[in-house]
């Protein structure tokens, strides 16, 4: 008779119990988040080619200020600004002499500002790129595109992701099957060219882009909230609304939809590091923002152009991305273990 | 169910071209990059989509031609659409498919490994390994690597499929001169694929370790090899099937910056191409035939599957 090997266990753990000595890489996780969201609002405000208050001609004037206002979705448009700083052919660097408070880097991202590649110095922090442009003031900008992608084109898939889930879940049969059908199709394009081939046509802009990766990176979301749907349609406390006489839409949204948020979460942080990255690659074929607009993909590619003579420069775009999408990773990680800590690493993420 | 996708599919396509600035709706032109669309290729877009003809009958053409593979010829040189993307598809392939199989032979034996030594250093490092290089773009690596390798120290070619003065070569020659310039390309498709799947598999396999027959198997007296390779291993690789057929177009998206970026003359460097010369036809050809690889690929794992698992087919 055979007795048990005591060297194979009986249950086989994870070795994912003890989290404690986590918590540093989600807090500065944490920290990242808040810093690269923070930067992407003021951006203006922290590099800018004019001045954050100054005095010009007897009046003072916040250019820098309603710049970063200006930037603000929907309400933005209706600020206009002060007269002399609305025009292109006026430069603040050399008609202000009065009292005038600068950015900490005093130059915009588009700036043809010093001789090309200078090196790190005071002046430029983190030197100048191939055309004499302030990298640091590029990054920083950039970081507001990515940002900005990142989160709208994220909220956009959510929104459709959840929208779609919810009928093919929540109706079942022929609704369930069309929807299905739809988010196989979407699935079966490769991301990438089904952007490009968008992209041919729409032109150029972050606006475009938004729309293009939000309209293409829902499926994920969307068969989540399906099966998080069908798998909860049945349970007890549906019947139970239902014998109160609750209509279907409002099961759906307050009874249903609430269980389905916390795995639509995590997919949203993971997709929007898919869709920074998404961003970077378009930026990288010249292809995406706009080959003039500062962006992390878009500074990669002015590095791989000089590869040979400044290799120097791919350090800081390099950086930011990885640190940004790493930033996401954990971030979502950390929201799938405190949601449910039954499941373990590797689930599925789409 | 793969006929009403494949459908889709197609619709999809084709209301991208409805999108097209040459279609009768949209009278400005629109367009890419930084100037707008000239009128020759606005005409040249009406008469080759026949943006006149009306919607149902378009879309009868438009399936037809995608079925017979038929996409008419491309704007930049003329010849037929169908002929261009079957010589680029080669190189793609050749990379993609082999950096699988490596990726496979790498993934596998590690990520039991851990699995079997679950919460030990060995997996904790692997673990952070792998979201670590996951969260690195490919296009980052590339750069490191062709500047690393490629421009300091001159080991490997970065740049096309072959060297200079290929034809004169003899045949292993051609074979080695091949493989010297996949493998950086390839590490950048390769790396990836191994982070995003050693987790997965880890995963997989440590739900199967705790199912009742490993228990079962374990109780009967097998030893722990025999219970890993006959009743843990084959019933992992189902799920990874499946995921392979998922990462497909993850796989072929990220072609178009790889192959861009080391002048690899395959389909995403087809696609940028086209869309530098404003080559429509190529660019829909592309679009739709891409996914219908991976509907294809899809419809080949999901019956690899059935056959595999007896569970599959009868559920």
């Amino acid at each position: 008779m055979t007795t048990l090997n005591p060297s194979s266990p009986m249950v086989w753990s994870d070795g994912s119990t003890d989290r404690s000595h986590r918590s540093w890489l989600v807090r500065s996780a944490i920290a990242i988040a808040i810093f690269l969201v923070l930067i992407a609002a003021f951006a203006p405000l922290l590099a800018w080619h004019q001045p954050i208050v100054c005095r010009y001609q007897g009046a003072l004037y916040f250019p820098a200020v309603s710049d970063t206002a200006n930037r603000i979705p929907i309400v933005g448009g209706w600020i206009q600004k002060a007269k002399p700083f609305r025009f292109p052919s006026f430069d603040a660097r050399t008609e202000l002499d009065a009292f005038a408070v600068w950015p900490p880097v005093p130059f915009g991202p588009m700036e043809l500002i010093a001789d090309a590649n200078l090196s790190a110095s005071t002046t430029h922090w983190l030197g100048t790129d191939d055309r004499g442009r302030d990298i640091l003031s590029r990054m920083i900008h950039g970081a507001a595109i990515s940002v900005q992608v990142g989160v709208y084109a994220m909220l956009l898939a959510g929104f459709v992701g959840v929208l779609v889930g919810t009928i093919a879940g929540f109706y079942g049969g022929a609704a369930d099957w069309m929807g299905c059908r739809l988010i196989e199709m979407m699935m079966c394009f490769p991301a990438f060219f089904l952007i490009l081939a968008v992209m041919v046509w729409i032109g150029n802009g972050v606006s475009g882009v938004i729309l293009v990766i939000g309209l293409t990176q829902w499926t994920g979301i969307a068969r989540l909230v399906r099966a998080e749907f069908l798998s909860s349609r049945e349970l007890d406390f549906v019947d139970a609304a239902r014998s109160y006489g609750a209509k279907g839409w409002y099961i759906a949204l307050r009874h249903l939809l609430p269980g389905a948020i916390g795995p639509t979460l995590v997919a949203m942080m993971f997709g929007m590091a898919d869709a920074i990255l998404l961003e970077a690659g378009l930026s990288w074929l010249g292809l995406g923002v706009g080959s003039e607009s500062p962006t992390w993909g878009g500074m990669l590619r002015d590095a791989f152009d000089q590869i040979r003579t400044h290799p120097g420069l791919m350090i800081a775009p390099c950086a930011a991305i990885f640190v940004c999408v790493l930033c996401c990773h954990i971030l979502g990680e950390q929201l799938r273990r405190s949601l449910d800590p039954r499941q373990s690493f590797g689930g599925n993420r789409s | 169910m793969t006929i009403p996708t494949f459908v889709g599919i197609v619709l999809i396509t084709f209301l991208l071209i409805h999108l097209s600035p040459g279609s009768p709706a949209s009278g400005t032109a629109g367009g890419f990059g930084d100037g707008g669309i000239s009128s020759v290729d606005h005409d040249r877009l009406r008469t080759h989509f026949e943006l006149d003809a009306p919607l149902l009958s378009r879309f009868g053409r438009w399936l037809t031609r995608v079925i017979r593979f038929d996409f008419g010829r491309s704007f930049a040189d003329g010849r037929p659409v169908s002929q261009r993307i079957l010589e680029r598809l080669y190189p793609t392939l050749l990379v993609t498919l082999v950096t699988i199989m490596i990726g496979l032979c790498i993934v596998i034996p590690i990520a039991s490994y851990a699995a079997l030594h679950a919460g030990k250093h060995f997996d904790r490092i692997i673990l952070g390994a792998c979201v670590g290089f996951y969260a690195i773009p490919p296009y980052i690596v590339g750069m490191v690597l062709i500047l690393i390798l490629g421009v300091r120290f001159e080991w490997l070619p970065f740049s096309g499929l072959t060297s200079e003065g290929y034809s004169e070569m003899r045949l292993w020659q051609k074979f080695v001169d091949i493989i010297q310039h996949s493998v950086l390309i390839g590490c950048c498709f390769l790396y990836p694929l191994v982070a995003y799947l050693v987790p997965f598999v880890r995963a997989t396999m440590l739900s199967v370790l705790n199912e009742d027959f490993v228990r079962a198997a374990f109780a009967r007296g097998l030893t722990k090899r025999q219970v890993v390779f006959r009743h843990v291993l084959p019933n992992t690789l189902g799920p990874l099937l499946t995921v392979m057929g998922l990462i497909v177009p993850a796989v072929l998206g990220g072609s178009v910056v790889l192959e861009v970026m080391f002048a690899w003359p395959g389909m995403g460097r087809l696609l940028y191409e086209s869309i530098h010369d404003r080559d429509y036809p190529v660019i829909m050809g592309m679009t739709v035939l891409s996914a219908v690889i991976v509907l294809g690929v899809t419809l080949v794992v999901d019956l690899l599957h059935a056959w595999s698992d007896p569970r599959v087919r009868y559920a």
